[in-house]
């Protein structure tokens, strides 16, 4: 049971991540590397915020903010001096790895006895159980603190899907989507293309940054490596989601993409559990990937061989 | 309305593949007319549009429409003023989004797109009705994926957003050559109905002298980068294929000569 919730909880706070990677990747069809660097960003500022006693709200906040910045010199990078898409992430995950070395000073900062975002939650749910500190769901016993992390991530994970959602169903989020589909047809509507992908570079790495900051709370320590892979790893549940229940209208595709980071989560658990050596998780993650974008054609190439030969026959 | 002044272009200048595509191009367009532009291969016509509608900035000259000089104003802020449609069917919308949703950008081109709801029942209403008359039953798939639709669907449905909101200036750039003669067609009458009706200042790029004599009421011809031949009002009412292509012919036939006389000097003098 303490497996499935914490595979469950970081699915959800990972599933923040995905929704930004879901801007960059399918909206604005934009490969942003960026991404492994603002998510050891998000974690490294609130780590060395909370620990200088901010307001662990206030800290991720923070970290939002910067992951915005983040994104946002990559699209000034992509569109004002014409990097290459893939050349501009790498040159901001690279030097985000010095500044977040120099925010954190070391290269991990534990997070114990710290106050986290699920304060709250924990506090309500030990008034209402009397003061215990465990509880029993169907047999299983479950600390109360997993519980408030598990509750207070469904809450901010929802509540930020259904803001996105909203978002990009505006005027603004039209032309957003637009800019993915057809610079040349955005432009001639009289939208400046190239600012809407560095905002959407901004917003997608704002919420990975954020994403991070609320990993760093759960695990209990930011470290330099924590964002390693993160880029690859977010793909695959989006991939996930969308073979999951399909991308037929935004709101499917969001609640896709978010099943799709805790199935995804939950699987590496289950083969963790299973006795999958950890150091070989990225290049099983990697496989995967690779395995679903190439699945589709293969499958068609193969259908399509059967079907010739049969009709010759 | 529109002043063209002594604008010029030229593509990889100092390198063999040289191409002078605009030579001091000057050009007036009247409020409310609508002016075809003809000329062979390479001629510039395209060239032209773009340049007025921004796609690049011109090596000289200046673009005025009305008061304002654009000449430096980036793509997506001359889009204010100017509606267009392209010569490539799927450029005009986003492939992706539905009907409702491409229009929707339409609606507000140009102008602050604001954090309220996009495609409301109200607006899908309103939508519906504009493009019901269409006449391609569009009015029942306003929330399908504008991909799914055929290319002449396609190009209706852009000249309706390019014209959505009145443009003070509308670009068409042989919107129809890559139709089917059909959907050509329909897309040509079309074209012709809503200039007249909602007394648009267009300005029409196209292959077909049969086009060019029956849409628009004045016909420039483009040769090298040059306006070589300008039929006004009166003029252009007389005019007949038959007569443009004699027009070509002489140009061409004038070219070839200057071209000989200059290689008959060259071999005496040099």
């Amino acid at each position: 049971m303490n497996l499935i919730i914490g595979a469950f909880t970081i699915g959800l706070i990972l599933s923040l991540l995905s929704m930004g990677m879901l801007i960059s990747f399918r909206m604005i069809k934009f490969t942003d590397i960026t991404v492994d660097g603002s998510f050891t960003l998000g974690a490294s500022i609130t780590a060395m915020l909370i620990i200088s006693g901010w307001s662990p709200w206030l800290a991720s906040l923070v970290a939002f903010l910067c992951g915005m910045l983040a994104g946002s010199l990559t699209g000034i990078l992509y569109t004002r001096f014409k990097i290459q898409e893939i050349l501009a992430g790498i040159l901001m995950m690279t030097a985000l790895y010095s500044v977040n070395l120099r925010i954190m000073g070391r290269s991990n900062i534990p997070l114990l006895d710290t106050s986290t975002v699920s304060e709250f939650p924990e506090r309500v749910l030990v008034n209402l159980s009397d003061g215990g500190s465990k509880l029993s769901i169907f047999g299983w016993s479950v600390s109360m603190m997993d519980l408030a992390v598990f509750i207070s991530s469904i809450i901010i994970c929802s509540l930020i899907a259904w803001l996105l959602f909203r978002f990009l169903l505006t005027h603004f989020g039209t032309a957003l989507r637009a800019t993915g589909n057809n610079r040349q047809m955005v432009r001639a509507q009289g939208v400046n293309n190239n600012a809407m992908v560095i905002f959407s570079l901004g917003l997608s790495n704002g919420l990975v940054a954020l994403s991070g900051a609320l990993l760093a709370q759960y695990q209990g320590f930011a470290d330099v490596q924590m964002g390693i892979g993160m880029m690859v790893w977010g793909l695959a549940s989006i991939i996930i989601g969308e073979a999951l229940v399909g991308k037929s209208s935004l709101g499917i595709t969001i609640t896709g993409v978010i099943l799709g980071t805790i199935l995804f989560r939950l699987l590496i658990a289950i083969a963790l559990r299973w006795g999958l050596n950890p150091n070989d998780l990225k290049l099983v993650t990697a496989i995967f990937v690779f395995a679903a974008l190439v699945a589709p054609k293969f499958f068609r190439t193969m259908h399509k061989k059967f079907f010739k030969s049969s009709y010759h026959a | 309305m529109l002043n063209v002044n002594g604008i010029s272009k030229t593509f990889f200048p100092n390198t063999p593949n040289e191409v002078r595509a605009l030579r001091n191009i000057s050009l007036q367009i009247e409020e409310g007319s609508f002016t075809g532009i003809i000329g062979t291969n390479g001629s510039g016509k395209s060239t032209l549009l773009n340049a007025i509608a921004g796609t690049f900035i011109p090596d000289g000259g200046s673009i005025f429409i009305d008061e304002y000089e654009i000449s430096h104003w980036s793509e997506y802020r001359r889009a204010r003023l100017i509606g267009r449609v392209f010569q490539n069917p799927f450029a005009g919308t986003a492939a992706e989004m539905s009907i409702a949703e491409n229009i929707v950008m339409a609606m507000r081109r140009g102008k602050t797109r604001p954090l309220t709801r996009a495609v409301s029942h109200k607006m899908k209403a309103e939508i519906a009705e504009k493009v019901g008359m269409l006449n391609m039953g569009l009015e029942n798939r306003l929330d399908n994926p504008i991909g799914t639709l055929s290319g002449g669907q396609r190009q209706a449905l852009t000249l309706l957003m390019a014209t959505w909101l009145k443009p003070r200036l509308l670009l068409l750039d042989e919107h129809t050559a890559a139709l089917d003669p059909k959907s050509a067609a329909k897309v040509a009458e079309l074209t012709s109905r809503i200039i007249r009706e909602e007394k648009l200042t267009a300005m029409m790029v196209t292959h077909s002298m049969q086009q060019a004599i029956d849409l628009p009421d004045r016909i420039v011809m483009m040769h090298r980068g040059q306006i070589v031949e300008d039929y006004g009002k009166e003029e252009k009412k007389r005019v007949r294929v038959a007569d443009l292509l004699n027009t070509f012919d002489r140009v061409q036939k004038r070219e070839l000569f200057d071209e000989s006389v200059s290689e008959l000097i060259k071999e005496q003098y040099l």
